[in-house]
């Protein structure tokens, strides 16, 4: 009763990044609030998945094994959770921001009345005070997210319903090891107590799943470029500067929106995570979202024609002048001036 | 074969457009300044209700969209392209919805829509990027959903054959019908409009639009049933006040914060050659990038 579940994504028995990292963070709000982490595996091949998450102190595994629960289909999962949660009413649940985890989370928050906030930012714990019925709200989850309206976060909370349901992108996180010697209990559910055959209606018939060859969250150079760039042909400077440098190219939603990159580039709230050593923003005017994704950047290096950019607040050097401009002579001394 | 299709379409500010003048001094967006938009992965899902359409003439696309009178310009649109009926659903009562009331909404006026086999959504809206309301007001209806939905590679009396694009990869999935769809911005782009039906549609109207505007060819709305665009409140979709708008929301607003940036004591550079090859220099010497 009352404790804080994470829904594991699990690949090949390997529990995900982005679960690893809502653990992290679930065991720390579990702590501030006196109550058990737990988290939940469906799938196959889940042996391992034990020792992959107790030292991140979890203290309840729930196991649901059946081949019928890989690859991932809506139904049954869903069905896994809600009657789990109605079991052990949490109060707080925890999903990745992923394909899975914006799949699954809506359809059982919608199950259960209860209330999700997307793609949060920070997560933190505290009082609200409902002043209208002069009722006031002890330990509830802050979801934190950028809002809609220039550089303003919003603090979500659902004073009335459980579990509070709230989903995180990858890489907003951090993970750490909690204990390597922490020993959680492990239970085995039996999966037929939780689904029904008319759970796996759809059936999957194909798939291809490729690893993405964009790999920007781990690159230590990154030249980003914004709706500023102009256009598709001047992105490709940023392909060769960043060729030059040994870096990846990403982009903002304007950006990717306008077409000038593809979306797996894209930065941000509602994108990628990144805390290269370096952040080149290129035409980028630095909304809040994207800010969001970046901030945690080493050493960040704006190019703008507008020295009033929000982004140059926040940057180590401010290069006041056009994209088109600029990055040529940057590659041009770079070229003349290494090896 | 002719199927029932429920579109179910947005209308959202332009945040792709939040120019230097959308923003106000205060940093908040002027939302007076911008455009009021079709959200823009809905026009993907009434393409694939379209086509479904094509393929099964005879099939009836409705248009159903939640948000203020205003929000009757997007049934209108989706007329010009193709669609047969629109509905409003609008009522001071529905405001300040979170995704759950909005879908609870949207599922009690499907419900009076009635027999349905597709329900095409937009996989999100740009407004809040939340993804949910597809699979909430599937959910609400007992329906399976597809999420992600790229392509419709085969429709039999039953079932319909779906590819998903995944981040890292594609899926291909079957459902029974009826099933909730929501569809994908890789998804082919929505045909323009369509010049005969822009003539037959540019007079279609919700009753208070009508009122507003104070017409004064009633007449041609008797004579032309096709221009009344349906316009339903709460009550005419027999739902409850209190799972509606506001109070219908588990989620609430605290507080909103403007968030100020820890500023860094920046260097400034102009894009003269001389200023540009000494950062570079700094750069590689100092080991940022080389
Ligand atoms: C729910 C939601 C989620 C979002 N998620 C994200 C997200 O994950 N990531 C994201 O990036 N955005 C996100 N956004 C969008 C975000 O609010 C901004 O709209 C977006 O980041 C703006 O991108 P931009 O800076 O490229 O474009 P703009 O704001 O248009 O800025 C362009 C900049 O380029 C400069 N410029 C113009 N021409 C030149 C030139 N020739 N040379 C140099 N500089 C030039 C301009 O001065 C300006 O500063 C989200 C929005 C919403 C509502
Ligand atoms: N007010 C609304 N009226 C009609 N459809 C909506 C509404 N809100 C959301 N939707 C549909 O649900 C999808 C997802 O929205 P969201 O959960 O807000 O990202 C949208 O693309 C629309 O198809």
């Amino acid at each position: 009763m009352d404790n804080l579940f994470v829904y594991l994504e699990i690949e090949d028995g390997v529990v995900a990044e982005v679960s690893q990292e809502l653990l992290t963070k679930g065991r720390s709000l579990a702590n501030q609030l006196g109550c058990k982490l737990e988290a939940i595996a469906a799938g196959v091949n889940l042996g391992k998945v034990e020792e992959q998450v107790f030292p991140y102190g979890v203290d309840v595994l729930h196991i649901f094994e059946d081949k019928r629960l890989l690859p991932y289909t809506t139904l049954p999962h869903t069905s896994i959770l809600v009657k789990l949660f109605k079991e052990e009413k949490p109060q707080i649940c925890l999903l990745g921001a992923t394909i899975i985890g914006r799949d699954l989370g809506p359809r059982v928050s919608s199950s259960l009345g209860s209330g999700l906030t997307a793609d949060c930012t920070s997560l933190e714990i505290g009082s609200h005070e409902n002043k209208k019925e002069g009722k006031v709200y002890e330990n509830l989850l802050y979801q934190i997210r950028p809002a809609f309206g220039g550089n303003i976060v919003a603090n979500i909370v659902n004073p009335d319903h459980r579990p509070q349901m709230a989903t995180v992108r990858e890489g907003v996180m951090k993970k750490e090891i909690f204990d390597p010697y922490y020993k959680g209990e492990a239970i085995v559910h039996d999966v037929n107590d939780y689904v029904n055959e008319e759970d796996f209606i759809v059936s999957i018939i194909d798939r291809h799943i490729e690893k993405s060859k964009v790999n920007i969250k781990n690159s230590p150079i990154i030249v980003s470029g914004g709706y500023g760039v102009g256009s598709k042909e001047n992105f490709e400077l940023l392909y060769k500067l960043a060729d030059l440098l040994g870096a990846e190219v990403g982009a903002s939603r304007a950006a990717v929106d306008a077409g000038y990159t593809e979306h797996e580039r894209q930065i941000g709230q509602t994108g990628v995570t990144v805390r290269p050593k370096v952040y080149i923003a290129c035409g980028i005017s630095g909304q809040i979202q994207h800010i969001a994704g970046m901030q945690e950047s080493s050493i960040i290096i704006s190019i703008n024609n507008d020295p009033a950019a929000p982004i140059n607040s926040i940057a180590d050097y401010v290069i006041t002048g056009e994209v088109e401009n600029v990055i040529p002579k940057m590659i041009k001394y770079y070229k003349k001036n290494t090896k | 074969m002719a199927f029932n299709i429920i579109v179910l379409a947005k209308q959202v500010p332009d945040t792709r457009n939040v120019g230097k003048d959308a923003m106000k001094a205060d940093g908040t967006v002027n939302r007076a300044a911008l455009p009021a938009i079709f959200n823009p992965e809905d026009l993907n899902a009434l393409e694939q209700a379209l086509e479904v359409k094509d393929r099964f003439p005879g099939s009836k696309i409705t248009i159903l969209t939640m948000g203020p009178g205003r929000a009757a310009e997007i049934l209108r649109e989706g007329l010009f392209r193709g669609a047969d009926d629109g509905v409003l659903l609008t009522d001071r009562a529905f405001a300040g919805a979170d995704t759950l009331a909005t879908s609870y909404a949207l599922s009690m006026a499907i419900r009076k829509i009635g027999e349905f086999d597709f329900i095409f959504s937009g996989r999100q809206a740009i407004d809040g990027d939340t993804a949910q309301v597809g699979p909430q007001v599937a959910e609400k209806l007992g329906i399976p959903q597809i999420t992600y939905a790229e392509h419709i590679e085969k429709i039999d009396k039953n079932s319909v054959r779906i590819k998903r694009r995944l981040d890292n990869g594609v899926e291909v999935v079957e459902s029974p019908l009826p099933v909730l769809i929501t569809v994908n911005g890789s998804a082919r782009s929505c045909r323009p409009r369509n010049a005969k039906l822009l003539l037959k549609y540019k007079h279609a109207k919700t009753v208070t639009e009508r009122q507003v505007e104070n017409l004064d060819y009633i007449d041609i709305y008797d004579s032309r049933p096709f221009l009344n665009l349906t316009e339903w409140s709460v009550a005419d979709v027999a739902a409850d006040p209190l799972l509606c708008g506001l109070s219908g929301s588990p989620t609430k607003v605290k507080k909103t914060e403007n968030v100020v940036f820890q500023t860094k004591e920046s260097k400034h550079i102009s894009d003269s050659d001389i200023e540009i090859d000494e950062l570079m220099k700094e750069l590689i010497e100092n080991h940022t990038i080389g």
